[in-house]
């Protein structure tokens, strides 16, 4: 059986990032395994800026972010197998994998990262009644179509969900001359960023419903309108509050789902509430070897961010399968309390970790005027003051290695907001 | 004296800014970094964005090819600009950075490709 060091599952940009970090950590066998037909995963399809400020102090359009990782890939001479799709992960580290002039191939990989992505909220899960008539697509299916297709989606829309595809769609659509009429949010606070929301709504004065929601789709062969109704503290509808609008088109941006089919058939942990594996401190998941990052372990607002992270995982892969990698101790729960509704990662080996660790987080609602502490057993460790914290944007603290010296293994630590 | 509150855009931090215009003295707090600061006072003064968008590619991989204007251009010539956008076609091979419309909308800015397209 072939056998490679590092397989990488995704080519996106988590999985360039880990490739090239990988490699600058001194590993040389490395195997990209992507099933598009071209590197840099959704990015291609985000030609809005606002990508790569902390990254290259630049701000870039998503393309042109995705094209400095595929180059610095190429320099390297990293190996990618495109129009490849990845069917199963077993035990062992077998990577079963087909494409058109392969067939059925598995190979053994020394380490693997997961780097998978994430796919948008479907229709289907969203249990909005009414036939199922053309025009109804995923923000993120829009902006293909539009942005890499050059199709033309719809004349008069109305965007469900205020995730930042569903924003950025908003404004894309109308620059191509289309209507959009309004979004409607479920929730009482936008999904995205408020940036998002000034440079791509307000900027052309499409309203943003808040607490309201899409409660019937109209036409058959093709949507004709749709009504919003608004909704109680507890998201049910509200009775006859419903407004007509009539559109040809109903965009849905309800959410990000981490795509791990194949992290649940290799019978590795998955957390309720990122829907993405477990990780150690070094981004390790349940299976000894198998590495995760990006949208694939929790949804990310910033490619840079998942960059910063994809770095990690593919040096602490290449450190895996070099054995340079220290094993010892044990490995303490981050758990949360107070507002945090998880964190990234979920265990950390005071032993192994390296002298700072960041832990993202996302809170369960808008906060001001807290302060964000940890904990190690009771005792408190860090406190820093947030004056506002929003669901939509991640946020993150840093623990230093020195603070969990003292740490027994049946300690856990704490990240809470307090007052 | 007038007081404005904006959220940033220059990244997606989203900086929450007050701008406090005072005859020509203009002021901004809340901004973490330069960059804040800068969008404060041009917001108030003389708002500015980056435009993106798609033009027609002959021959390409892929049918069109993504494009922005090189700098920022005046938000209010944003429909301007997207006027030119629309007329513009290009032939494939396109290398990011190829200037795809000059002069957009008479800014005196071009608009560029985002990325490359291989010929079919």
């Amino acid at each position: 059986m072939n056998k490679r060091s590092i397989v990488i599952i995704g080519g996106g940009p988590a999985g360039l990032a880990a490739a090239v970090s990988a490699y600058d950590s001194g590993e040389r066998d490395i195997l990209i395994i992507e099933r598009d037909d071209h590197l840099g995963g959704i990015l291609n399809q985000c030609i809005h800026n606002g990508f790569g400020l902390h990254t290259f102090k630049e701000e870039l359009t998503g393309p042109e972010y995705a094209a400095r990782f595929i180059s610095q890939a190429e320099e390297r001479g990293i190996e990618c197998k495109l129009d490849t799709i990845v069917t199963d992960i077993s035990a062992g580290r077998y990577v079963t994998y087909m494409n058109g002039e392969e067939g059925i191939v598995t190979i053994e990989a020394g380490a693997v990262v997961l780097a998978m992505g994430c796919r948008e909220r479907p229709r289907g899960a969203l249990g909005i009644p009414g036939f199922r008539p053309a025009g109804v697509y995923t923000a993120g299916t829009a902006q293909r179509l539009v942005n890499i297709e050059g199709k033309c989606v719809g004349k008069r829309c109305v965007i469900l969900g205020s995730g930042d595809i569903g924003l950025i769609m908003a404004r894309r659509l109308t620059l191509e001359g289309a209507k959009v009429l309004c979004v409607a949010e479920l929730m009482p606070y936008s999904g995205g960023l408020q940036r998002n929301i000034t440079q791509c709504l307000d900027d052309f004065d499409i309203p943003l419903l808040l607490s309201h929601t899409v409660s019937r789709i109209y036409g058959k062969e093709r949507v004709t309108g749709v009504d919003i109704s608004e909704v109680a503290e507890d998201r049910s509808i509200i009775p006859d509050t419903a407004v007509h609008y009539d559109c040809d088109t109903l965009l849905l941006s309800c959410g990000l789902l981490p795509e791990n089919e194949l992290t649940r058939q290799a019978g590795i942990d998955i957390n309720r509430v990122t829907g993405g594996p477990d990780v150690r401190d070094d981004l390790e998941t349940s299976e000894e070897g198998v590495f995760a990052c990006g949208n694939v372990l929790h949804v990310h607002d910033l490619v840079d961010y998942v960059s910063q992270e994809a770095m990690r995982a593919g040096k602490m892969a290449a450190e895996y399968v070099s054995g340079r990698r220290k094993t010892d101790g044990f490995e303490l729960k981050l758990v949360t309390d107070g507002g945090v509704r998880y964190t990234v990662p979920q265990y950390v080996s005071p032993a192994q970790m390296e002298d700072s660790l960041t832990v993202r987080f996302r809170v369960d609602k808008e906060y001001r005027n807290k302060k964000l502490c940890v904990y190690l057993g009771g005792r408190q460790i860090r406190q820093q003051p947030k004056n506002i914290v929003k669901p939509g944007e991640m946020e993150q603290v840093i623990i230093l290695k020195k603070d969990l010296e003292t740490a027994k293994p049946e300690d856990t630590v704490k990240i809470c907001l307090e007052d | 004296m007038e007081e404005y509150n904006l959220t940033c855009i220059r990244c997606p931090m989203g900086c929450s800014l007050k701008v406090t215009v005072d005859g020509s003295e203009v002021t901004v707090t809340g901004n973490t970094c330069p960059r804040g600061a800068d969008y404060g006072k041009q917001e108030v003064t003389a708002p500015v964005r980056t435009v993106t968008s798609t033009v027609p590619v002959a021959g390409g991989e892929i049918p069109v090819v993504s494009v922005k204007t090189a700098g920022d251009i005046p938000k209010d010539k944003i429909a301007d600009v997207m006027k030119d956008i629309k007329k513009a076609s290009v032939t494939a091979p396109v290398k990011i950075g190829d200037v795809i419309a000059g002069n957009a909308g008479g800014t005196g800015t071009d608009v560029i490709a985002t990325k490359d397209i291989k010929a079919r």
